[in-house]
């Protein structure tokens, strides 16, 4: 089984990818200005931006707010609002355990308690090698065929922690097999 | 001969695999030279056949199921290409599986049957039927249309439709809105996905007929991030819908005007409350309003706007195509035609099932459901979503309609039925529903924000076994408090759940847990 050995690992610092933009305000600014003016801009740009950068960076807010005629105080208010944003940078793959009912009627409960154990993290905290960030979510439409549990936009049903290590194992395989070696 | 196959490409046969079927199908008709025409179709939403695999004969369409990846070798080895029904996953013709024999497919009449993108599929089969007649007809001649089918909101709020849409209508001319709520996020629904997934050009011609019917030019799907592949598909869909002249500023040539975009939800689940919804889409904080001012008055951006569940704008086709007192002649009493039921949780047959108002909770639970997935005994029902009551067995002989459920304090909502054996512990559920408000909450009201917080704390008093009479008197006090005085039903409907279990199931709730109070 693939084990996870630092249970604190949330806000790990790591240093950015190779691809990693020189000047991520400029394309902040870009991402805003293409989208600011049609009706209700606030959501669609920060998807955009999050989809760009895996989190909003704290640049984005002064940006944002001077494009939309805000103050910093309602953008900041807006991002921590919805569960879906975040303002840190998350593990290379994102897990998300569904927690609700029809989920919890065939062992959800004890699937998040595994997925906990086995990632060595609580919810919302990234694997000490910043492999996997796990997240609650309260149901992914997958209600007749749970506990379901979505990794990136991939849904998985009727996952048993047998089957959910088996899919952390394939997970970390494959980048292992991508990068030509587990990081240290 | 090309044999067509076809393999559903909705997120629950994703989620077991279909892809992976998809491919090893490919693989070995390309290893055996049979000439393949692979469809990625909907799903039927026959879950617990998932994937279910078809395949077209002369006789019509055979199916397979479920069909995991490694039995597709096997499965063609007894004649899969050829219509063999000598394996054991074969369920003979899909349209003669008593699950969905049994069912009155009015709305979903298409899920499964075609390709979801493909706009001849939709066509062939009378899609864009109801926009053609629409298009004959003024917008009070398509109201009375909707007005004589008796539909009422299938969000769960119930409200007929049709004087929502008159209320729009009769505004002043200018900007005016139709919204789709898509953010389906009720446990133990899908019925909203599975339209976006497997009929999108349905809920596209819905909205259209809305937005003729008021004077709307156009309109928002607000859609929960949740559904990733809702939102591919459906945005496939909406451009092949405007590149064909169903969409834009010339509909089909009548010179009608109608735009429509998606605008993706963030994981709050108070924005499926209407006015919380358009204060999202407004680029705000989810946060409730007060009402009035209705929606149908000063909604989106402060113009009369029409907020309408996915199913009840999906509905509209049909009842524009046949004639609203078709759709009428289904139901009873005040609920008329037909509800989409979604069995989930713990069942063997989980799926969608579409019938007419009027079956029992028992029948849909055991007749269709075959009862649990876990084959334990049934012990509770949550109707409804998290803010329904968990019904006992006494109460599985009613008829779902809408009325009929309000009588004993049920929720039919949605149409989720969450089924649960006898392992859970209804304590903990009761608790669950007092955590997810606190999770959820918008923050806006005192019962909703803070009363979720007192409830799970005197709950977990209550389990603890800490002055437990006295503390079930203040769980009953902050019950009706929450019920009375919160601004929407987040907050009103949080302790319906919490009142059930107290009511029918108090021993999981007092009898002591092993180990010390906590």
């Amino acid at each position: 089984m693939y084990k996870h050995n630092n249970p604190s690992a949330e806000g790990l610092s790591t240093p950015p990818p190779d691809d990693q933009p020189q000047s991520q305000p400029e394309q902040i600014q870009q991402a805003v200005d293409s989208l600011k003016d049609q009706p209700g801009a606030m959501l669609p740009i920060l998807h955009a931006i999050q989809d760009r950068f895996g989190y909003i960076p704290d640049d984005a807010v002064p940006i944002i707010a001077e494009s939309l005629r805000h103050t910093r105080a309602e953008v900041h208010g807006i991002i921590s609002f919805y569960h879906h944003f975040r303002t840190h940078p998350a593990g290379r793959r994102v897990i998300q355990v569904c927690r609700a009912e029809a989920c919890q009627a065939v062992g959800a409960r004890a699937l998040e308690a595994h997925a906990k154990a086995s990632l060595g993290v609580d919810f919302h905290q990234t694997s000490a090698d910043n492999e996997f960030t796990l997240e609650p979510v309260y149901c992914l439409g997958n209600c007749a065929c749970g506990p379901s549990i979505r990794v990136g936009d991939d849904v998985h049903g009727r996952v048993t922690p047998a089957r959910f290590d088996a899919l952390v194992e394939d997970l970390t395989t494959s980048v292992v097999s991508l990068r030509g070696g587990m990081k240290p | 001969m090309t044999v067509t196959v076809y393999v559903p490409r909705d997120t629950t046969a994703l989620s077991l695999g279909a892809d992976q079927v998809a491919a090893r199908i490919e693989q070995a008709a390309a290893e055996r030279g049979v000439e393949l025409k692979l469809v990625r179709n909907g799903s039927r939403g026959l879950f617990w056949l998932e994937p279910l695999v078809e395949v077209d004969t002369g006789e019509g369409r055979l199916a397979y199921g479920p069909v995991m990846p490694e039995d597709v070798p096997a499965l063609v080895d007894a004649g899969l290409f050829d219509g063999g029904q000598t394996h054991a996953l074969a369920l003979g013709l899909t349209e003669e599986i008593p699950y969905l024999a049994r069912q009155q497919r009015l709305t979903f009449s298409r899920i499964g049957v075609t390709d979801p993108l493909s706009l001849d599929d939709y066509t062939g089969l009378r899609g864009f039927e109801g926009l053609k007649k629409a298009l004959t007809l003024d917008g009070q001649g398509i109201l009375d249309e909707v007005k004589a089918s008796g539909l009422r909101g299938r969000g769960g709020a119930a409200f007929p439709t049709a004087i929502k849409w008159q209320t729009v209508h009769d505004e002043p001319e200018g900007q005016k809105y139709i919204v789709c709520n898509a953010d389906e996020g009720d446990s133990g629904t899908f019925a909203d996905r599975l339209v976006m997934e497997c009929d999108p050009y349905m809920l596209i011609e819905g909205m259209t007929i809305a937005g003729l019917a008021v004077g709307a030019t156009q309109g928002y799907i607000y859609l929960r991030s949740e559904y990733p592949l809702a939102q591919k598909i459906f945005n496939e869909a909406l451009a092949r819908a405007y590149a064909a002249g169903y969409l834009g500023e010339d509909i089909l040539g009548s010179g009608r005007h109608f735009d429509l975009e998606v605008r993706l939800g963030a994981g709050a689940y108070i924005c499926g409350e209407e006015t919380s919804l358009l204060d999202s889409l407004e680029g705000k904080r989810g946060m409730v309003r007060a009402k009035p001012p209705l929606p149908a008055i000063q909604g989106l951006f402060g113009k009369p706007t029409v907020v309408n569940n996915v199913l009840s704008l999906a509905a509209v086709p049909f009842i524009l195509d046949q004639g609203g007192q078709a759709y009428a002649d289904y139901g009873m009493g005040k609920s008329r035609g037909t509800l989409a039921i979604q069995l989930a949780g713990n069942v063997k047959r989980g799926g969608l099932v579409e019938l007419a108002f009027g079956t029992t909770l028992r029948e849909l639970m055991e007749g269709f459901g075959g009862g649990t997935l876990s084959g334990r005994p049934l012990k509770a029902v949550q109707v409804g979503g998290p803010l329904g009551a968990y019904l006992p067995e006494s109460q599985w002989d009613n008829p779902v309609d809408y009325e009929g459920f309000a009588a004993f304090g049920g929720v039919v909502g949605h149409g989720g039925v969450v089924m649960f054996d006898d392992s859970v512990d209804m304590g903990e559920q009761a608790r669950f529903a007092m955590e997810f408000c606190t999770v959820e909450s918008c923050g806006k009201c005192t019962p909703c924000r803070i009363g979720s917080v007192r409830g799970v704390e005197v709950i977990d008093r209550i389990r603890a076994g800490e002055n437990r009479d006295a503390n079930l008197e203040l769980l009953s006090e902050l019950c009706e408090t929450m019920v009375d005085g919160s601004l929407c039903a987040m907050g009103g409907m949080t302790p319906f759940p919490v009142q059930s279990v107290l009511k029918h199931f108090p021993d999981d709730l007092t009898r002591s847990r092993g180990g010390a109070p906590c």
